[in-house]
């Protein structure tokens, strides 16, 4: 059972689904095919709806048009989520009528639409949204069917609050509701005549374009009515119209009914069944909900409306959601709906077309490849179709769901994945908004995204790139913040790499006295000292505590009560800077001496063989040249020294002045000590002959080595005495391959129990597994000693406790399962060339000091903390992210906002001793709307996820996503309680920036730490659940939502597309990146050009999966994916290992675990379907 | 008849042995009356270039627990082909090989010439000789060099196919590996940590973890000498180990201000024990121990790292203020007694200024029989030489060294064993010849003897166990076989059997006759060993008491005086020279304690007690050749009036060579006469000291130090504390003459003492 065993994996999928069917996946690589194998069969998980989309798909390859369709519908949905105002603004056109529609949905936005898949999948539901469609656009007329459903309307106003749209983007959501509505819905609906479909046109709101095709969809069901919501949501049109044309074909609910299925279809129906209820009308009335909030409300509602009778019941829900922003939106959006609508529109465009197209019955003829959608009875949807490659293709989609359906008619309509928010629209349009570098100047003004290139200008408060707040506007007060359940974090990163353009901060020297600080908290001197009495005295901003200048670093003001010499000092100015330490900031009151490195090799059977401790030493040969230092010119100080070990230590005596390295054995492993202190720290260049001497010899020692066990704590034990003995601080490099086995200190035995997963025990496994690393740690700490760790298991060795001495000592953790010299090694050798040349600090301390009103209260990340203030980190290096909670102890004010300082006192790799400061402002508020109008969603998911990881250490995983759910929903409840216009509650109402919370949110609960796949191994959890634990935002965001990009030409870099397989073409060839893998997925039908572009061969059979990269071609197109794929890499703290994925190869299954949007082999819910739960959590909620 | 010390030279010379009384007491109560227990001096190995060995085994008494070797004074019946052992009186048939045996066609052992003899066994397998030299790191730069050339010369010296290791420690004790190329290899020990002989063996990667070998295969038999890496053979690693020793450098743990090295000589010894435990039991091994100096921590410890607090004095031990003496003395001989089981011995080489802790690792080398040595500096010749006899060899070409020795005593049913006094450690075999009454280590009657070599000389006493009334028949003879089974350095297992009977006299009627058989030299040394074995666990003045008590019976007894007239008091010939042997013990470094440290109190007893008797005589009271224009050199009184202005003076105390010039000769030599011509005589004075001193350099073992003064001289003390002071600062004008050299000292001279002895013999109150 164990762990890794490939074979296993093929027993974990072929279980029940049929999508997991497929064994062969996990096999794929040796090291992957634990962690993922879990994956089905690549569709087939998803197939279950599609089973009868399966048909479409298959059948036409087609099959894979429907499901760019669907996905196109998706995007636009985003686009629709944005536009879900639009469908308000349809809705508003005919309020009432319109809301029961999808139109409702339209309002949400994209979003909402999405959600109903899940639970209203139900077949009722499909009626119901039939209905509602039908409802909502006419309101009355055909939905009649969906009346008593119509509350499930979802809106998802992604614009979370109109107002914000004043400042930025903000609007822009709110524009799509309202926006869409003019323009384009009511044009567009025109066509929807077709509406009968109507759940599809729900989708279709986002986009105008597709709106129209809501129409149409909607249309059948409502004709006039829909008409009149597809325009509304934008991206209702599209869905709907999608729709229905199905629904032309069958019926209007029928069609929907098939949509939805797909999605959530069988399953969802019971197990939604709640929603379903609600749902099912609502699912697709939900989703488009959004668009119209007000109108829409009546529209979106529309689905509620689908319910006629009950309808009003649900009219009534959908108000309140709406109530806060919807109607703001509704009218102000209009621009900025508008806006994101138009993004969406981008999109759509193209599929508006076809959406158009689709959504007249002829939609299936439209779609091209899509057409079946429509038919839902297709199912085609899902099915990637070349056409689709295009990002939003979506639109058809709408309709396509229906196609689903069409086989399955039971299942409910789905709602338009195009319709719910898009991760890719936010990232879009952040990186369009973003031209001008990034002044930090202005207080509580949120970054541009992470995955957005910017320039920053430190104008007084800490770049991005150090550090990230979860909100930029910060509640007043305890009451607010426990109200909105927003999580008041920073994610700091204090050693954060610069690119080229920024100045790194500068040192400052304060002289002997060392840096001024203020007497009372002693924050030291920043901006946010107030200089006074004609500067003789400054006031600290933190806690106005008012401390004398000394003398010698007096200065004038000048009429503005600035200090003259303001801009001539970086700690006035300046937000990060360094200050140099005095020997006052030293251990024991001493100049530190420089660090050291030592190398800890495993020598045991399986190192050796698997050509390890070959490549390691081949590789330090070269490595040692290019050990950290600060000045380029200069020798690097850092002394190194060797040991290797199996289940007894060697130590090396590489002293300069010998002929020969002398190799000391130690075996009393019980009771670690280092042997020698002469020759076993040493200069490289002075020592460089015996070293290569030693690094020549070693694989040869042990080349015949037949010892098989092996330590582990003796061997950090050694390394730790070692730098004891030298009195210096510095890193071990600790290179291991197995289970410590041997008697020894630390000794582990094998516990993984695939039985314990998911019961209350789960947790132990996360657990250390004896009480002796912790210990370790805490002394490797106090001396300063960070450990980095480089697996190379074959089997279990317990990461979760293997781990511990790094994790606490802000070392990192490498794995490579099963290493194979061959394909491993690039991957291998650059994690290790780049944690060995990387900037580091050692015997670091930070603390945060805080404005009076918030205190740090919590941290996250890798280090060890002896009391409640001090992160006390043996190492840090600039890859490493500490997130910072605050909480408040007492009221903040509106005009001073709040301050936070974070001071990291370390000793550099050339053993000075410096205190970097970076200090940030955020404002504060008093209205829960501003607090929503400035968050930042991805800091947000960092600061979760790495809740919700050490929150498993004591609780059971149900428990950590139940708390996770639960407190988003609250956050997204109390804004639409607070905050969004009052609207049916039948809507889902997202604030514009956490539009985008419960897509992440459920990529965070699908991960394989909260959500294990049958063949995920307990050690890859452990390892995933420390990664997480440093990482800062733009590596969690891409860990959590995959960047997948579409390659087909070789201009720029292309836009990426949402992480669904319905998004891929069949023609196209993807690169998928996680920040910890590189996949390029190669469709079976690819173009023979592309392949012979990028592989040199034109036939897809010939490709060798087994590549790790690509080979060098003289083509523009092989040149720019090298380039590409090189950028990612250089992105990212991690070597990326490329693996090409062929369709239908086995390795597909790992490939398509990181579709996040779908549905996973472990039983993760997909976008939509979350989207749907997490609607339905609100409402409760709110009820 | 020939005289009695005729005889006893023979018996010497033919058997090594010298028994205090050769005549015997016929029973127990007049035995007890003759204060001197009836006792010998026993020499294993003494060398008999005379002897060959004889190629076959012994023939045993067939009686369980007799089991005497056959020898000339057994009773043979050469028709029945049947002996009758003169011990137990079993009669034994003659084995099958002896079938040709008649009067004339005797064998060896039955010819009263062959008293001694000495089997070859040829079963069992031969194992080569073993080295582990263990060394001390925490050394001055110029004395480390001088001891790895003497190391590196003494691998010259060894056999080729003997066994070498290597242990080095510091602050940290290091095994190295001496058959890997390339990388030198080492294992290495914390200083601090005292383990089992399993554990380091282990660590060692000799054997297998218990937990892993009862996973399933039965540990593959591993021959010792290929598995083991760190015991090579001489000639396959000679080169390595002379670069490895070449390289060697001074423990690098730097050491602080006001602090001693870390040395960890208790764990260094550990493992070289226990690394010898697991690979070659019952082997002859020795572990050559080389320290500058006095361990500092871990086990074993003998003084703290503070330089602040000096290592234990007598004073100290006598104040019980000596911290770790029981602690590390306890783990010292815990060690000795591991070792000894082995049949390794230990040898100490101790060169520094001060104290190396002999006195808690004495036991080391006297239970297991290796040597003390003890110098001043690795860089002296005293300790180069000494260092280079110990690989001395005989007339055939051997090492003068035997290893794993058992000797066993066997007595006649009138005798019994009471101990041994020497360098060996009791086996603990009880049996009929065994006394109750131990005397040195008794309760048995065989001792091993790890370490032997041709001059380790053992006391042995005995009991006379023969009741007063059960008369012993006129011309019975007492008889004492010693049996010992050695390994001899060419590595034959070889069997000496010495078989020596004495009269029975009645103390009643032939008190005279047993007077004469007594042996005052050997009687000395036997009651010096007994008074040093006492002094190691008792307090100076208690011994000192005993002994003046048995020295007074014994002159009450054989004195002859008229009651509470001392002036009536006299001595025969054969006892004549007793009390002044015992004086001169009195006075020694073996019972005084004063003006030494305990670590050469623990030295000069450690040779005492192992030394034969020319030596221990020596020791005991130190010879003094005189020389001048007079005469040829000749013995003068140890005492103060031999020191004069134109004498040389030649002292050997053993330890030490001191040639003393006196005043006269003195300036003559410092105005440089031996330099000219004419003064040609005066040079050849000057140089027949030292020519004889050189003799006895030469064949020394240890090397004494060797001092070359002159009157005034500091180094005179060495003489002066010596000599009797018949002439001191108190005496000196009463005295009134010229002659000699005062002494200035409270100690009473040998004539007080004898006027004391002979006033305590003859007062009837005692």
């Amino acid at each position: 059972m164990n762990v890794n065993q490939h074979t296993p994996m093929a027993s974990p999928y072929g279980q029940p689904q049929p999508g997991y069917g497929q064994p062969g996946f996990a096999p794929v690589d040796g090291g992957y095919p634990a962690p993922y194998a879990p994956y089905n069969g690549p569709a087939s998980a998803y197939q279950p709806g599609p089973p009868p989309q399966g048909p479409a798909r298959g059948p036409p390859t087609s099959g894979a048009p429907s499901a760019p369709q669907q996905y196109s519908q998706y995007s636009h949905s985003q686009g629709d989520m944005q536009n879900g105002p639009p469908p308000m603004t349809q809705a508003p056109p005919r309020p009432a009528a319109s809301q029961p529609y999808n139109q409702g949905a339209v309002n949400l936005s994209g979003p909402q639409p999405s959600y109903p898949q899940h639970y209203g999948p139900q077949p009722s539901m499909q009626q119901v949204t039939n209905q509602m469609t039908g409802m909502q656009i006419t309101s009355g007329p055909p939905t009649p069917a969906g009346p008593g459903y119509g509350t499930f309307g979802w809106i998802y106003i992604s614009v979370s609050q109109p107002p914000v749209n004043t400042a930025y983007s903000a609007a822009p959501p709110h524009s799509y509701t309202q926006a869409p509505p003019p323009a384009s819905s009511a044009p567009t609906q025109p066509p929807a005549p077709s509406p009968p479909p109507p759940s599809q046109q729900p989708f279709n709101s986002s986009l105008p374009p597709t709106s129209q095709q809501q129409f149409t969809s909607h249309a059948p069901p409502l004709p006039s009515s829909q008409q009149t919501f597809p325009p509304s949501s934008y991206s209702g049109p599209a869905p709907t119209p999608s729709h229905a044309p199905a629904p032309p074909v069958s019926q209007p609910q029928q069609s929907f009914p098939p949509t939805q299925p797909p999605f959530s279809s069988a399953p969802p129906p019971n197990s939604h069944p709640a929603f379903v209820s609600g749902p099912p009308p609502p699912a697709q009335g939900s989703f488009q909900p959004r668009a119209p909030p007000p109108s829409s409300q009546p529209g979106s509602f529309p689905p509620h409306g689908p319910m006629p009778p009950q309808q009003q019941p649900p009219p009534s829900q959908l108000p309140p959601y709406h109530s806060g922003a919807p109607p703001p939106r509704v009218q102000m959006p209009p621009t900025s709906m508008a806006q994101n609508n138009h993004l969406p529109p981008g999109p759509q465009g193209p599929p508006g077309p076809p959406g158009s197209m689709q959504q007249p019955p002829p939609q299936p003829g439209i779609q091209g490849g899509y057409p079946p959608q429509q038919n839902g009875a297709f199912g085609q949807v899902r099915g990637p179709q070349p056409g689709y490659a295009g990002p939003y293709p979506g639109q058809p989609n709408y309709g396509a769901p229906a196609p689903a359906p069409a086989p399955a008619p039971a299942a409910q309509k789905r709602l338009d994945p195009d319709s719910i928010p898009s991760p890719i629209q936010v990232i879009e349009d952040d990186k369009a908004k973003s031209t001008e570098p990034f002044a930090t100047g202005v207080r509580g003004q949120a970054p541009p995204l992470v995955t957005t290139n910017f320039q920053v200008k430190d104008q007084g408060n800490a770049s991005p790139r150090f550090v990230r707040c979860t909100a930029y506007n910060m509640p007043c007060t305890a009451d607010m913040a426990k109200q909105s359940q927003v999580p008041l974090a920073a994610v700091i990163k204090p050693l954060a790499t610069l690119p080229p353009d920024e100045t790194p901060p500068y040192l400052v020297d304060h002289g002997e006295g060392g840096p001024i600080r203020c007497n009372r908290c002693k924050a030291y001197m920043c901006p946010y000292m107030q200089f006074i009495e004609g500067g003789r005295r400054f006031q600290c901003g933190f806690c106005s505590c008012v401390t004398e200048v000394p003398p010698h670093y007096f200065q004038h003001l000048d009429h503005t009560g600035k200090r003259v010499d303001c801009y001539d000092r970086p700690e006035l100015s300046l937000g990060s800077y360094e200050f140099l330490a005095t020997v006052d900031y030293c251990k024991n009151n001493k100049i530190p001496q420089p660090p050291a490195y030592i190398f800890l090799i495993d020598v045991s059977y399986n190192a050796v063989k698997s050509g390890m401790v070959n490549i390691v030493c081949q590789e330090l040969k070269t490595l040692l040249d290019y050990l950290p230092r600060e000045n380029p010119e200069m020798d690097s100080v850092v002394r190194v020294g060797f040991v290797t070990y199996n289940k007894v230590l060697h130590f090396y005596n590489v002293k300069s002045s010998l002929a020969q390295p002398q190799m000391l054995v130690v075996s009393d492993v019980s009771d670690m000590f280092v042997p020698l202190l002469d020759g076993f720290l040493v200069n490289v260049n002075e020592s460089r002959l015996v070293i290569e001497s030693l690094l020549d010899q070693i694989p040869e020692m042990f080349a015949e080595t037949r010892e098989t066990e092996t330590v582990f704590g003796p061997v950090i034990q050694a390394g730790l005495e070692a730098l004891k003995a030298a009195d210096c601080s510095g890193k071990l490099f600790v290179f291991h391959t197995s289970l410590p086995i041997a008697e020894a200190p630390g000794k582990l035995k094998n516990r993984e129990d695939k039985k314990l997963i998911g019961t209350d025990k789960e947790k132990s496994l996360f657990q250390s597994q004896v009480g002796f690393y912790n210990t370790l740690a805490k002394e490797c700490v106090a001396q300063g000693c960070c450990v980095d760790l480089f697996l190379f298991p074959n089997q279990y060795v317990d990461v979760a406790t293997l781990g511990v001495v790094p994790v606490s000592t802000g070392g990192s953790v490498y794995k490579y399962t099963y290493f194979q010299a061959l394909s491993d090694k690039e991957r291998f050798l650059n994690d290790l060339r780049r944690d060995v040349q990387k900037l580091v600090g050692f015997d670091a301390v930070m603390r945060v000091r805080t404005s009076t009103g918030i205190r740090a209260t919590d941290f996250f990340g890798s280090f060890f903390m002896s009391n409640t203030t001090d992160v006390e980190l043996a190492g840090l290096d600039c890859d490493k992210a500490v997130t910072v909670e605050f909480k408040h102890d007492d009221k903040l004010s509106e005009e001073t906002g709040a301050l936070m300082q974070c001071a990291v006192l370390y000793t550099s790799c050339s053993g000075q001793r410096r205190l970097r400061v970076h200090n940030m402002a955020v404002n504060c508020c008093s209205q829960l709307a501003d607090l929503y109008r400035n968050c930042e969603t991805d800091t947000i998911i960092n600061f979760f996820s790495k809740y919700a990881f050490r929150g498993l250490l004591n609780n059971p995983t149900k428990a950590v996503r139940d708390t996770l759910i639960n407190q988003c929903a609250q956050i997204l409840a109390c804004y639409r309680k607070n905050c969004a216009s009052p609207s049916s509650a039948g809507q889902l109402i997202l604030p514009e920036c956490m539009k985008l919370l419960p897509v992440y949110l459920n990529c965070v609960l699908k991960s394989d730490v909260l959500m294990p796949g049958a063949d995920v191994s307990l050690d890859d959890r452990a390892y995933l659940r420390q990664l997480i634990g440093c990482m800062d935002v733009p590596e969690s965001h891409v860990f959590f939502y995959p960047r997948l990009l579409p390659l087909f030409e070789s201009g720029s870099l292309p836009v990426a597309v949402r992480d669904s397989e319905e998004r891929l073409s069949k023609g196209g060839v993807y690169l998928l990146e996680t920040g910890l893998h590189l996949f390029l997925w190669v469709g079976a039908s690819a173009q023979q050009e592309l392949l012979l572009n990028i592989f040199g061969t034109p036939s897809f059979s010939q490709i060798d999966p087994s590549l790790t990269s690509l080979p060098v071609l003289d083509n523009p197109f092989s040149q720019r994916m090298r380039e590409i794929i090189e950028s990612f890499r250089a992105q990212r703290s991690r070597y990326m290992k490329l693996m090409v994925v062929k369709q239908e190869d086995k390795s597909e299954l790992i490939f398509r675990h990181f579709l996040v949007e779908d549905k996973s082999a472990s039983g993760g819910a997909s976008y939509v379907d979350f989207l749907c739960h997490m609607h339905k959590e609100i409402r409760q909620l709110l009820s | 008849m020939t005289s009695y010390q005729e005889f006893i030279q023979q018996n010497e010379d033919r058997d090594g042995v010298r028994f205090s009384w050769n005549l015997w007491p016929s029973s127990r109560l007049e035995a007890t009356r003759l204060v001197v227990p009836v006792s010998c001096l026993f020499t294993p190995l003494k060398e008999r270039p005379d002897l060959p060995p004889v190629q076959y085994e012994p023939v045993l008494c067939s009686r369980a627990n007799c089991k005497a070797v056959l020898n000339p004074l057994c009773q043979v019946d050469f028709r029945a082909k049947i002996w009758a052992c003169n011990f137990c009186f079993q009669r034994n048939p003659f084995p099958p090989s002896y079938a040709g045996i008649s009067d004339v066609n005797q064998p060896a052992e039955l010819m009263p010439q062959f008293s001694t003899i000495e089997y070859i066994v040829q079963r069992g397998p031969t194992a080569p000789l073993i080295f582990l030299y263990v060394v001390d790191t925490c050394l001055e730069e110029e004395d480390l060099q001088a001891l790895k050339e003497s190391l590196q010369m003494s691998l010259s010296l060894l056999p080729p196919n003997a066994l070498v290791g290597l242990i080095t420690f510091g602050r940290m004790v290091q095994v190295h590996e001496l058959s890997c190329e390339g990388i030198a290899k080492s294992y290495v020990f914390r200083g601090t940590k005292d383990l089992s002989s399993k554990q380091i063996q282990e660590m060692l990667g000799l054997i297998k973890p218990a937990a892993s070998v009862q996973q399933g295969r039965p540990p593959a038999p591993q021959d010792p000498a290929a598995t083991c890496r760190f015991l090579q053979p001489v000639h396959r690693v000679d080169m390595n180990l002379t670069d490895l020793l070449g390289e060697l450098q001074r423990d690098p743990w730097p050491v602080p201000q006001g602090k001693r090295p870390l040395r960890s000589t208790g764990v260094a010894l550990t493992v070289a024990v226990g690394l010898l435990e697991g690979t070659f039991p019952n082997t002859g091994a020795r572990v050559m121990l080389f320290i500058g100096g006095p361990p500092t921590q871990g086990p074993g410890m003998v003084v703290g790292d503070e330089l602040k607090t000096p290592i234990r004095s007598w004073h100290d031990i006598q104040k019980d203020n000596a911290r770790h003496l029981k602690k590390a003395t306890k783990y010292y001989e815990a060690m000795a007694n591991r070792s000894s089981v082995n049949g390794h011995c230990i040898d100490i080489y101790a060169c520094a200024l001060d104290q190396t802790g002999l006195l808690e690792m004495k036991c080391l080398s006297n239970i297991t029989g290796g040597h003390i040595v003890m110098g001043d500096s690795f860089n002296t010749s005293l300790f180069k030489q000494t260092f280079q006899r110990v690989f001395s060899k005989d007339y055939n070409g051997d090492f003068r060294m035997a290893f794993g020795g058992v000797l066993e005593v066997k007595t006649s049913r009138e005798v019994k064993v009471c101990g041994t006094i020497g360098p060996c450690v009791s086996l603990n075999s009880k049996g009929s010849c065994v006394s109750e009454n131990e005397m040195g280590i008794g309760g048995t009657s065989q001792w091993k003897v790890c370490g032997l070599n041709p001059s380790t000389t053992l006391g042995i006493y005995f009991e006379v166990v023969n009741q007063h009334n059960a008369p012993i028949p006129q011309g019975g003879r007492g008889a004492i076989q010693f049996v010992t089974q050695y390994q001899h350095s060419n590595m034959q297992r070889r069997i000496r059997v010495s078989t020596i009977a004495r009269n029975w006299a009645d103390a009643q009627s032939q008190i005279q006759h047993i007077e004469s058989s007594f042996d005052q030299e050997a009687a000395a040394v036997l009651m010096a060993r007994l008074g040093v074995f006492r002094a190691e666990s008792e307090e100076g003045p208690d011994v000192l008491r005993w002994l003046d008590r048995q020295l007074i019976r014994l002159c009450q007894k054989f004195g002859q005086f008229n009651k509470d007239d001392p002036t009536s008091f006299k001595l025969s010939e054969s006892l004549s020279l007793y009390p002044q042997f015992m004086f001169h013990l009195r006075r020694s470094p073996f019972l005084q304690v004063f003006n030494n440290s305990p670590d050469e109190s623990s030295y000069y007893r450690h040779h005492f007690v192992r030394q034969d008797l020319t030596q221990s005589l020596i020791m005991i009271q130190p010879i003094l050749y005189s020389y001048s224009f007079h005469g040829p050199p000749e013995p003068v009184l140890l005492d103060s009036s031999s020191i004069l202005p134109d004498r040389i003076l030649l002292m050997d105390s053993f330890f030490q060579l001191v040639i003393y010039h006196g005043e006269t000769i003195a300036q003559w030599r410092k105005a440089g006469y031996q330099e000219m011509a004419e003064y040609e005589n005066f040079k050849q004075l000057l140089l027949a000291p030292l020519d004889d001193a050189q003799e006895i350099l030469q064949t020394r073992f240890p090397m004494p130090r060797y001092v070359d003064t002159e009157h005034g001289g500091s180094q005179a003390r060495f003489l002066l504390s010596k000599v009797n002071p018949s002439q001191t600062h108190n005496n000196l004008y009463a005295w009134g003459q010229e002659t000699g050299a005062p002494i200035l000292t409270d100690d009473v001279s040998l004539q007080v003492f004898m006027d004391h002895l002979k006033k305590l013999a003859v007062s009837s109150s005692t």
